[in-house]
């Protein structure tokens, strides 16, 4: 068994990171959509942190930037998923749908 | 040997649970696949050391941001059978060429990369001594990553407030 | 080899077991202890002073018929009472319940793991739980249940905000999120934190409380208001689940504050060297001693305080733990630093 670099952790990243992007596009229900944004931001994270193991590998045991990003990124999450999801709310008491191709009240 | 198992294993089951929560019919299905999904990563982190960020991910993510989506999806399936927000599958197809690009342009950078050499050396820093992660992470967060430590603490702010505006009935 | 794999795996079963059996017999503890309250007798019938009753409950449970609702979500219904459940139990891997003993040669802790973010995994263990509650209202595909699991979701996570504030006051005195960790600064501090966080601990318990959907905290599962809040629909096994998983979070909260603020396995006044004598008894006595105090506290409190009304409950989370549960911690920050 080759051990596990973080080139491996790389692939599952990417892996993770196309499957949310196909969720975005293919899916229709906004609320999916915005599931599988969380799932890009989750991939991104792995990334991160597999990166920050190998520099504790490497450099010194106490480089975890890594980590640190990553938690700055759960927090920019969190807040993007409150605001996205009041204005998901608002858009439904407005016109009953969650379906993406029909909230076009700014088309021409 | 061990590393070993334990990656394959929770990657094959965080990719499993990712394709099922894109693929779900029912949307609250949907919405525990990314629960579960989220703990699977929860146990990656776990295995690369990171045992602050894990409970982290439990925490904030599979705790409160996957509790929030059930929420609006729960008030959201009231009215009609979930069936009603069913997707047709249109463009799909243009969606799937998309994603194609995207992993091909992926693919691309990693094997650039890999054929580079490894990373250059790291920045100098207040040495700290060594210690368990929670308070690694505490360290960086308090002293060189302070300003956006209280940053991130206004954005969270500002967040909330434009949440209740937006959720909010009159005004 | 045997240390690594034979000795947890037998704390586990040890611990999983004295669960079960102690959540059982605290129901039948709550019955009685009501019931002496209330000036009767509560279960007698079965076995001496009723001590089989829950055998009796259990026998009863198991062998009810599995109903499901007709258009009922069928895996989530079936799901949300182990969601419920899980948590509830696997909290306890870190919950210390004495130093070491020494059995036959071997130096056998008495805790099944000691990880260092073990206050964090508590937290967010219980966060998990709120999961059983939602999916249960949602997927009986009914009324009062998914209107109960709604409120009960939402009282949960309110509280979890106050209740994670004031453990973070006890971690800015203990300097560590290890359970263990958190009595070895107690027992070096020489004094329990209790008594260096009042406050904290007030909030705690109230927290505790409204976590467990305990009384004066319970509408959500309240027969008289909302038939049976979110269990409604369940029988048999799957009520049962619910059940022991909210006697299960008793002992949870209990155990916690006991570890957190009543010096875990410590004796009272462990630096006064007069009192040193207390020393003889176990560490892990000492323990359920205060285990089973708060536990009585809760029940003690059930038979006596009326319930909340549901905006009076958000109100006193939102508007009056949080920004108490601030400013503690801000006032522990503070004091830790300028003494």
């Amino acid at each position: 068994m080759t051990p596990i670099t973080p080139a491996h952790y790389m692939v599952l990243s990417a892996a993770l990171f196309i499957i949310g992007v196909i969720g975005v596009l293919v899916r229709r229900n906004i609320i999916v959509i915005f599931m599988s944004i969380e799932l890009m931001l989750n991939a991104v994270n792995i990334n991160l942190v597999a990166f920050a193991r190998d520099w504790q590998h490497r450099v010194g045991p106490d480089h975890v930037i890594g980590q640190v990003f990553a938690v700055f990124v759960i927090v920019v999450a969190a807040a993007e998923a409150a605001v996205g999801l009041g204005i998901i709310l608002a858009f439904y008491r407005n016109k009953e749908t969650v379906n993406i191709d029909e909230m076009n009240l700014m088309k021409w | 040997m061990a590393e070993a198992l334990a990656f394959y294993s929770l990657a094959a089951f965080i990719l499993g649970f990712a394709v099922l929560v894109i693929t779900a019919r029912n949307t609250v299905h949907s919405v525990l696949f990314l629960v579960v999904n989220f703990l699977f990563v929860a146990a990656l982190y776990v295995v690369l050391h990171a045992e602050f960020l894990a409970v982290i991910q439990v925490l904030v993510y599979a705790g409160g941001i996957v509790v929030l989506y059930l929420f609006v999806v729960m008030l959201v399936n009231l009215k009609r059978p979930p069936e009603a927000h069913q997707d047709p599958r249109r463009r799909s197809r243009l969606g799937l060429v998309v994603s194609g690009i995207v992993l091909a342009q992926l693919v691309a950078i990693a094997a650039f990369s890999a054929t580079q050499a490894a990373g250059g050396p790291a920045p100098v820093e207040a040495s700290v001594p060594v210690a368990g992660n929670v308070e690694l992470v505490g360290w960086q967060l308090y002293t060189t990553y302070l300003v956006p430590f209280e940053v991130a603490s206004m954005l969270l702010l500002a967040a909330m407030i434009g949440a209740i505006i937006l959720a909010k009935r009159e005004l | 080899m045997v240390e690594i794999v034979i000795i947890p795996l037998l704390k586990i079963v040890i611990v999983l077991v004295a669960v079960l059996a102690g959540v059982a017999y605290l129901v039948l503890l709550e019955r009685k202890v009501i019931a002496w309250v209330q000036v009767r007798l509560g279960p007698m019938r079965v076995g001496p002073h009723g001590i089989l009753q829950p055998v009796a409950d259990g026998l009863k449970l198991f062998l009810k018929e599995d109903i499901t609702p007709a258009r009922a979500d069928r895996w989530v219904y079936t799901a949300a009472p182990i969601i419920s459940l899980v948590p509830a139990l696997i909290v306890f891997a870190v919950i210390p319940f004495g130093r070491d003993v020494h059995l036959f040669g071997l130096t056998v802790s008495l805790y099944v793991a000691d990880i260092n973010v073990g206050l964090l995994y508590i937290v967010s263990v219980a966060s998990i739980g709120v999961y059983g509650l939602i999916l249960a209202g949602y997927s009986s595909n009914s009324k009062y249940p998914l209107l109960s699991s709604l409120r009960a979701s939402a009282q949960l996570i309110s509280y979890e905000v106050a209740v994670t504030m004031t453990l973070v006051s006890v971690i800015l005195l203990a300097g560590t999120l290890s359970m263990v960790g958190i009595v070895e600064a107690q027992r070096e501090a020489g004094i329990w934190f209790f008594f260096a966080q009042p406050l904290a601990f007030a909030i705690y318990l109230i927290g505790g409380l409204a976590e467990t959907n305990r009384s004066p905290f319970d509408l959500p599962e309240a027969e008289q208001e909302l038939v049976g809040g979110f269990h409604t629909e369940y029988s048999g096994m799957r009520f049962a689940f619910f059940f022991l998983a909210e006697y299960a979070n008793m002992i949870v909260i209990s155990g916690v504050a006991a570890t957190l603020f009543f010096g875990g396995w410590l004796p009272p006044f462990p630096n006064v060297a007069a009192l040193s004598f207390l020393g003889f008894v176990p560490g892990w006595i000492w323990f359920l001693l205060k285990v089973l105090f708060f536990l009585y506290v809760f029940l003690w409190i059930r038979a006596t305080l009326p319930r909340y009304r549901y905006d009076q409950l958000m109100r006193l989370g939102w508007k009056v733990l949080i920004p108490l549960a601030i400013a503690n911690v801000i006032l522990t920050g503070v004091a830790t630093v300028w003494l």
